[in-house]
């Protein structure tokens, strides 16, 4: 009864213009709503409309699928997934022994199971750190073997993508302790501790990974006494670490210089020594802030790591590098990045994502 | 009192003292440091003796005897390794400074493209900006190189998108103006463009300070710095010969060549630094207050010169500092052109340590390199900055 007054009440000349809303008025407004605006619609529409149909075309519709010979791919006009099909094992895993591969593949999905645990907050206890050194260790013992009735596997057959994603996570639980060593040191009272440790982390800045890579691949020989020989792996990792370290190093203390002057006066009139007033007090809060910026900078470092392939690791783009150096399958670049792409988009758009969500998250507390 | 004094004197050399404990402290970490640089020292020296490898830069005054593929100044395998490492230094700064300009302003497009009314513009710019910021750098310079060597035709097929230009695996080949006197005196008329522009820009903001009139100094800025070169063609008797590249037997004769590996590197950094400094410009655009946008749009200026009398002299402001350090990202991020075969400082370091052995040296020249590069990018950025930041009485 009181609906049908109301609609009554709505004369036809008193409705809003049909353009206005609804569909057509989103239309008028998102894409049509200047001459030139209308050009530009026009032309994007066009040439989407001209690259969207080839390329699904190439990626599905004239693909060649499963278990083909390299002759059969070369005559069709798509995309070539028998490549993939042929070479996803060593894409994914390298050399690592083809009856072994379970044990990576079991590393990889414990990792990232262990990933996707970490990510809600409802975990974030001090044994969360606990649960990841054993699990580090659990992965340790999978990849190497030599226990448990595990072949043993030397570190120069490790590869693909567990590779990728061990150099940055054991980079990264190495590399941030000493980076917040390093941002104490640099905001330290002390001139020389600063010195030092603002000579290491601009030396570190200023220059590419790849010389730091360079460096602890030809000088880490020559620093060690006679006899001593240091794993290529673990060159590359130390490389690694180096360079992650400082770049943390900076995040933390944009983190601590954050944190307001009240706090460190406050918890010096307590009396609380440095350790306890950086530790109880500063460093709670100064790693708050620095959550999100710090899993930035771990997608940059998790993308920095397909440079261990310059110092002769073979990780994820490695491994699709090399397979497509056999002469059977040269030429199938395109299949080989794009399945290289998507993985690493994969991660880095997941993290970014949710340090997006963290940043909003971890400061509830404070946003009005 | 005497007795107060006594006390703080022995108070002195007591642990419970911070200053005492600062020194103690800072004399650890002092001979911490030293020790260890002692111990890595002495072992490199040792090794290096048991390698026969003499230490210091002699090796760079040595015939290099290799050759290198592209290069800015004159070089074949009888110069020195000195001159490699120039050839390669100025690879790697040509194609760092090209790849600062074209992304910067690719990146300025994006940016606002980001933040247009237009629905299907913002999508496809916030699109690219999350696929190449997700997708490490290396890949993309490989896929640039796929492209260009496996993807384009050999040069018999090679594309012809218009007269005297072709692309093909082997690079690409435009025509070249053949080497004439009154070029060089063009580039002379250019400088003194460039100066005379600066000179009426002052002026002109002078005068406009003074009586309120405006001077069109940016058109009368770029007449002079294209108009005066064109006068001393024009004078010098238009000389339009061109070097036409023309298909040899296998490859291109003449013309101007764009190698593929310096077309990966270039096209690489660009648009992956591009998709960075999108976000920076967006972000900096979006921090400038709103009631900046609706003044101007209530003073009756349109969009586009809202854009860019208002927002964008503010948000300059704002993006200065963080694009300094994508411009110091791309720099570094030049090194990446070792992994598709481009001559960098690199490239040419590493071949130079695999001939000689001289790990030290070559890594430390890198270091110096880079090291210098970062901070002149970073004075400049910073004169820069304090050029246009808000002078607050």
């Amino acid at each position: 009864m009181a609906e049908q007054a109301h609609h009554q009440a709505i004369e036809p000349d008193e409705r809003p213009p049909a353009f206005s809303v609804g569909a057509l008025g989103w239309l008028r407004a998102n894409l049509f709503s200047t001459w030139y605006n209308a050009v530009l619609t026009v032309l994007i529409l066009y040439g989407l409309y001209s690259l969207i149909p080839p390329m699904i075309n190439w990626l599905f519709l004239e693909a060649t699928w499963g278990d083909l010979p390299a002759e059969a791919c070369r005559e069709a006009a798509g995309a070539c997934w028998s490549f993939i099909h042929e070479w996803w094992r060593f894409i994914l895993f390298g050399y690592f022994p083809y009856e072994d591969q379970w044990r990576p593949a079991l590393a990889l999905c414990l990792v990232i199971a262990l990933l996707v645990v970490s990510c809600n907050r409802m975990f974030w206890r001090i044994w969360l750190a606990y649960v990841w050194l054993v699990c580090l260790v659990v992965v340790g013992v999978l990849m190497a073997g030599g226990v448990l009735g595990l072949t043993p596997v030397s570190t120069r057959q490790w590869g693909g993508l567990p590779l990728t994603l061990g150099l940055s996570f054991v980079g990264l639980f190495v590399a941030f302790p000493l980076g917040v060593v390093l941002a104490l040191g640099r905001r330290s009272s002390m001139p020389t501790v600063r010195a030092v440790c603002v000579t290491y982390i601009e030396l570190i800045r200023g220059v590419p990974l790849i010389t730091v890579l360079f460096m602890a691949s030809v000088m880490f020989p020559l620093f060690m006494p006679q006899g001593v020989t240091i794993d290529n792996l673990l060159r590359a990792q130390i490389g690694m670490i180096l360079f992650a370290a400082a770049y943390l190093a900076e995040v933390v203390r944009g983190g601590l210089q954050a944190v307001p002057r009240g706090q460190y006066e406050a918890a010096d009139s307590l009396g609380l020594t440095y350790w306890q007033k950086t530790a109880l007090i500063i460093m709670p809060q100064a790693l708050r802030i620095s959550i999100p910026p710090i899993v930035n900078t771990f997608i940059g470092f998790f993308k920095d790591t397909s440079l261990v392939i310059i110092v002769g690791l073979i990780d994820l783009l490695g491994a699709a590098k090399t397979a497509l150096t056999s002469p059977e399958w040269r030429g199938f670049y395109r299949e080989a990045y794009f399945t290289v792409a998507v993985i690493y988009f994969v991660f880095c758009y997941g993290m970014s994502k949710y340090s997006q969500w963290l940043e909003k998250y971890v400061n509830v507390g404070t946003r009005r | 009192m005497t007795a107060q004094v006594q006390v703080e004197r022995r108070a002195v050399i007591s642990w419970n003292d911070r200053r005492i404990r600062a020194i103690i402290y800072q004399i650890l970490v002092l001979a911490g440091v030293v020790l260890v640089g002692w111990y890595l020292f002495s072992n490199t020296l040792a090794n290096l003796e048991r390698q026969n490898i003499a230490s210091g830069f002699g090796f760079l005054d040595r015939e290099a005897g290799f050759a290198i593929s592209e290069g800015l100044i004159p070089y074949d395998a009888s110069h020195t390794y000195g001159r490699a490492l120039m050839v390669g230094l100025l690879n790697t700064l040509l194609v760092a400074a090209l790849g600062i300009v074209l992304a910067t302003v690719i990146g300025a497009l994006i940016g606002v493209a980001r933040l247009s009314t237009n629905w299907l513009v913002a999508k496809l710019a916030s699109t690219y900006v999350e696929v190449i910021r997700n997708i490490p750098l290396l890949l993309q310079l490989f896929v640039w190189y796929g492209v260009i060597t496996v993807s384009l035709p050999h040069p018999r097929e090679a594309l012809s998108p218009a007269a005297g230009i072709f692309l093909s695996n082997r690079g690409f080949k435009l025509p070249a103006p053949v080497a004439d006197p009154v070029h060089f005196y063009m580039g002379i008329a250019f400088l003194i463009g460039v100066v005379l522009a600066v000179l009426v820009a002052r002026w002109g903001r002078r005068r406009q300070d003074l009586t309120g009139q405006s001077f069109p100094s940016f058109w009368a800025g770029l007449g002079l710095i294209f108009g005066l070169p064109l006068v001393v063609w024009l004078t010098g008797g238009a000389p339009t010969a061109l070097d036409m590249p023309e298909l040899r037997g296998f490859n291109f004769r003449g013309g101007m060549t764009i190698s593929p590996e310096f077309a990966a590197v270039l096209f690489g950094l660009t648009f992956y630094t591009a998709g960075f400094i999108a976000e920076i410009v967006r972000s900096g655009i979006l921090a400038v207050s709103h009631g900046q946008s609706e003044a101007a749009s209530a003073l009756g200026l349109r969009r586009g010169l809202v854009l860019r009398l208002v927002v964008m002299p503010q948000a300059v402001r704002i993006i200065v500092p963080p694009i300094t350090s994508q411009y110091l990202n791309l720099t570094k991020n030049s090194s990446l052109a070792v992994a598709v075969g481009y001559p960098d400082l690199v490239s040419i370091g590493n071949t130079t340590l695999n001939q000689t052995g001289q790990a030290i040296e070559a890594i430390s020249i890198y270091m110096a390199v880079y090291l210098t590069i970062s901070l002149l990018i970073s004075l400049f950025m910073n004169w820069y900055n304090a050029r246009i930041a808000l002078v607050e009485r």
